[in-house]
C-alpha cells in the first residue's frame, strides 16, 4: 500500500532520462507493497514537459510550475517537495541519484520524519532494500523502520521505464518554494560539451593520470568521436585540472554502466572501480601488467596508451569503413 | 568566527574490505582507521578560516573511545577543543547522527557548521543536509570553495554539469568536497600540543536524544564479483574480440 512520489529531474529545459529509472524503482516497490506511484514535476516553465510523463502508469502527474523554482536551492525546494508529497498523500518520495537529488532528498526526509535510503540497488520487500557501502565492496540490507520513506536510487540498477501507453492525469498544484531569504543563487558555470552525457552514454572512454596533461588527455578525443562516446576520468585527472569535475567516475563522482567502457592509463583504484564495474564490457589499456583495473577488465591490453590509442582508432576506422 | 566541524573516523579508504562469513558486519582484524577524507577537508577549511578571521574551531565526533585518536588529529590540525558523543557506529543511522549533531550545534551556537559530503564507509551522503533541515538553516553541499564575506558564505559547489555558486547567510551548514583544499599534515609539536587540548565526552542520554533508528542495517554481503577477463596481445586482437565476441563495436 501507499503511494511513491517520483521526483522528475530536468536540466536545460528538458527532462533527464534518469527520471525513468526512478519510475522503474517505484514500480518495483509498488509490486512488493500493492501500492502505486505518482510523478512530481517541479520547476520554472516546466509545464510543457508533463505530457512526456503521462504514459508510464502513474496515478497522477503533479506539476508545480513556478518562477521561484528557476534555480535550485536546497532549503526552499525541500519544503516544496515535502508539501507536494503531503498533497499527493504519498508515503514515500523517490528519485534517481544525482547531485541535485543527493542534495535535496535528505532534507525532504528530515522534513517528512522519514527514514532515507541512499543509492538503492534493489527492492527486497516493502521495507528492506539493498545498498552499497565501502565504495561498493559491501552490499548491505537496510530496513526502513518509519511509516514514511525517502529513496535515492542508483540509476544503473534500474532500467529506464518504457512508456506503456497509459494516460495519467496531469494536475497543476500550487506548490511554490518558500524563500526565507537565507540563501541565494549566484551563478552556474556549465561544462559545455557536444558529447553524450556521461551518465547516459552507451560508450564511455575514460582517461587517467598516465595521460599526463590536457594534450595527452586529448588523445581520447578521436576515439570518443568515432564511438560516439562520452569522456570520463579519474579523480586524479580532475584534481589536476585536466578534466572538469563533472567527468569524474567513481565512489565520489558518477556511477556509470555503459555497454562499453574503455579505461586508458588509469590504475583502477577501489574508488574508481566503484563507479564503473557494472559496465557491460570493460576494456583496459595500461602499461603496467599489474594494474588493478585488469582484474575487472574483460579485455586487457598491456601497452603504452600514446601508441595504442591512435592504433585503436585506426583499426576501428578500418572495420567501420570510415 | 566560531566553527563546528566533524571529525568522523572511518576504515582506511584504500583498505580491501571483507564481509564476515556470517554477514553480521565487516572483518575488522588488521584494519586501520583514518579520519574521513571529507572531514579532513572540512577541518582544513575550518582551521584556515579561524586563522584568517579569528575565533575557534571545535571538532566533534560520534563514536566509542577508540575514535578519540582520530579526534586528536583534528586538534593537531588546529582545532581548539573537541567533543565526542559516546555511541557505537552500529547503533547509528544518518538521522540519529544528525539529531546528535543538532544538539551540539544548539549548545555551541557556531556561525558555521562544516561537515564532509560523505562518510567513505557508509557512503550515505545525508548527514549535512539532515542537520540543515532540522535546524532550518541554509545549506551549501559539495563545496569546492568557500569565501566568508558580509555575513555570508559564498560557496562554489561541484554539481552535475558544472560548477555552481550560491551564497548562504550565516549561520549555515556547509559540506566539503575533496577539491576544497589540501588538508595539512599535523606537525610533531602540534601533535604533542593536541594531547593537552580539552576533549569533552557526552552521551546521547545527557543530550536528551532518543536513540531509536529510522533505518537499520540488518545484513552485509559481498557484492557479485566480475569474472576476470583475458589479456589481448595486440590492438588488432582487441578490436577483433570487441567486434566478434563482445559485439560491442
Ligand atoms: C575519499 C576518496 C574518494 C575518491 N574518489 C574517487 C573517485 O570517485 N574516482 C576516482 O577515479 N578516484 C577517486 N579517488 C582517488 C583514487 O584513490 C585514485 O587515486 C585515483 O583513481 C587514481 O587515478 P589514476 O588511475 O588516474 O592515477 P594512477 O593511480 O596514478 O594511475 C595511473 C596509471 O596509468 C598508467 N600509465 C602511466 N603512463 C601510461 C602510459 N603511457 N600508457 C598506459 N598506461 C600508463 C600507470 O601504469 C598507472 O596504472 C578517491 C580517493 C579517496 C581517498
Ligand atoms: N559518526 C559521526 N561522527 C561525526 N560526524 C559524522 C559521523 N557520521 C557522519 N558524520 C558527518 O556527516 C558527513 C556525511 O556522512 P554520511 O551522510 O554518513 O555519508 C560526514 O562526512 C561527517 O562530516
Amino acid at each position: 500500500m501507499g503511494t511513491t512520489l517520483v521526483i522528475a529531474e530536468t536540466f536545460g529545459g528538458k527532462l533527464r532520462k534518469s527520471t525513468f529509472n526512478a519510475v522503474t524503482f517505484a514500480k518495483a516497490l509498488a509490486a512488493k507493497t500493492g501500492g502505486d506511484f505518482a510523478i512530481g514535476l517541479l520547476g520554472s516553465g516546466v509545464a510543457g514537459l508533463a505530457g512526456e510523463l503521462t504514459g508510464y502508469g502513474a496515478k497522477a502527474v503533479y506539476v508545480a510550475d513556478n518562477a521561484g523554482f528557476a534555480n535550485y536551492l536546497g532549503g526552499p525546494w525541500a519544503k516544496a517537495v515535502a508539501a507536494l508529497a503531503d498533497q499527493a498523500g504519498a508515503t514515500s518520495v523517490a528519485a534517481t541519484s544525482s547531485t541535485f537529488t543527493r542534495d535535496l532528498l535528505p532534507r525532504v526526509a528530515a522534513r517528512m520524519g522519514a527514514g532515507m535510503v541512499s543509492e538503492v540497488l534493489s527492492v527486497v520487500d516493502g521495507t528492506k532494500f539493498l545498498r552499497p557501502m565501502w565504495a561498493g565492496n559491501v552490499v548491505a540490507t537496510v530496513e526502513v523502520k518509519t511509516p514514511k520513506a525517502v529513496f535515492c536510487v542508483r540509476g544503473t540498477e534500474f532500467d529506464a521505464a518504457q512508456a506503456t501507453g497509459g494516460a495519467s492525469p496531469v494536475q497543476a498544484v500550487a506548490v511554490a518554494p518558500e524563500d526565507n531569504g537565507k540563501q541565494r543563487y549566484v551563478k552556474f558555470e556549465a561544462v559545455v560539451s557536444s558529447r553524450p552525457d556521461l551518465a547516459e552514454a552507451a560508450v564511455v572512454v575514460a582517461g587517467g593520470r598516465g595521460l599526463k596533461d590536457k594534450a595527452g588527455f586529448a588523445i581520447l578525443d578521436p576515439l570518443a568521436d568515432l564511438l560516439k562516446a562520452a569522456i570520463g576520468g579519474t579523480r586524479a585527472v580532475v584534481d589536476a585540472g585536466i578534466a572538469p569535475n563533472d567527468l569524474q567516475i567513481g565512489q565520489t563522482g558518477k556511477v556509470i554502466a555503459p555497454q562499453l567502457y574503455i579505461g586508458v592509463a588509469l590504475s583502477g583504484a577501489i574508488q574508481h572501480i566503484a563507479g564503473m564495474k557494472a559496465s557491460k564490457t570493460i576494456v583496459a589499456i595500461n602499461k603496467d601488467p599489474e594494474a588493478p583495473i585488469f582484474s575487472v577488465a574483460d579485455y586487457g591490453l598491456v601497452a603504452d596508451a600514446f601508441k595504442a590509442v591512435p592504433e585503436l582508432v585506426e583499426e576501428i576506422r578500418k572495420i567501420k569503413g570510415v | 568566527m566560531k566553527i563546528l566541524v566533524t571529525a568522523k573516523r572511518v576504515t582506511d579508504p584504500d583498505a580491501k574490505i571483507r564481509v564476515k562469513p556470517d554477514g553480521t558486519g565487516i572483518e575488522t582484524a588488521g584494519l586501520e582507521y583514518k579520519l574521513n577524507p571529507f572531514c579532513e577537508n572540512a577541518i582544513e577549511a575550518a582551521v584556515s578560516m579561524v586563522e584568517k578571521h579569528g575565533g575557534e574551531a571545535i571538532a566533534v565526533t560520534i563514536g566509542t573511545a577508540d575514535v578519540e585518536q582520530n579526534l586528536r588529529t583534528a586538534l593537531a590540525m588546529g582545532c581548539e577543543r573537541a567533543i565526542r558523543v559516546e555511541i557505537a557506529d552500529d547503533q547509528l543511522d544518518s538521522d540519529l547522527t544528525a539529531r546528535i549533531l543538532v544538539k551540539l550545534f544548539e549548545t555551541e551556537k557556531p556561525d558555521l557548521f562544516l561537515l564532509g559530503k560523505q562518510a567513505v564507509d557508509g557512503d550515505s551522503n545525508q548527514v549535512a543536509q539532515l542537520v540543515a533541515e532540522m535546524l532550518d538553516l541554509p545549506q551549501a553541499c559539495f563545496a569546492s570553495g568557500i569565501v566568508i564575506e558580509n555575513g555570508e558564505a559564498v560557496v562554489t559547489r561541484e554539481i552535475d554539469g558544472g560548477i555552481e555558486t550560491i551564497a548562504v547567510k550565516l549561520p549555515a551548514v556547509v559540506s566539503a568536497d575533496l577539491r576544497l583544499n589540501t588538508p595539512r599534515l599535523p606537525t610533531l609539536p602540534n601533535v604533542l600540543k593536541a594531547k593537552r587540548k580539552p576533549l569533552q565526552v557526552l552521551t546521547p542520554a545527557a543530550l536528551g536524544v532518543d536513540t531509536a533508528l529510522k533505518v537499520a542495517t540488518v545484513a552485509y554481503e559481498a557484492p557479485p564479483q566480475r569474472k576476470g577477463g583475458i589479456k589481448v596481445k595486440t590492438v588488432q586482437e582487441l578490436v577483433e574480440k570487441l567486434q566478434n565476441e563482445a559485439k560491442a563495436l
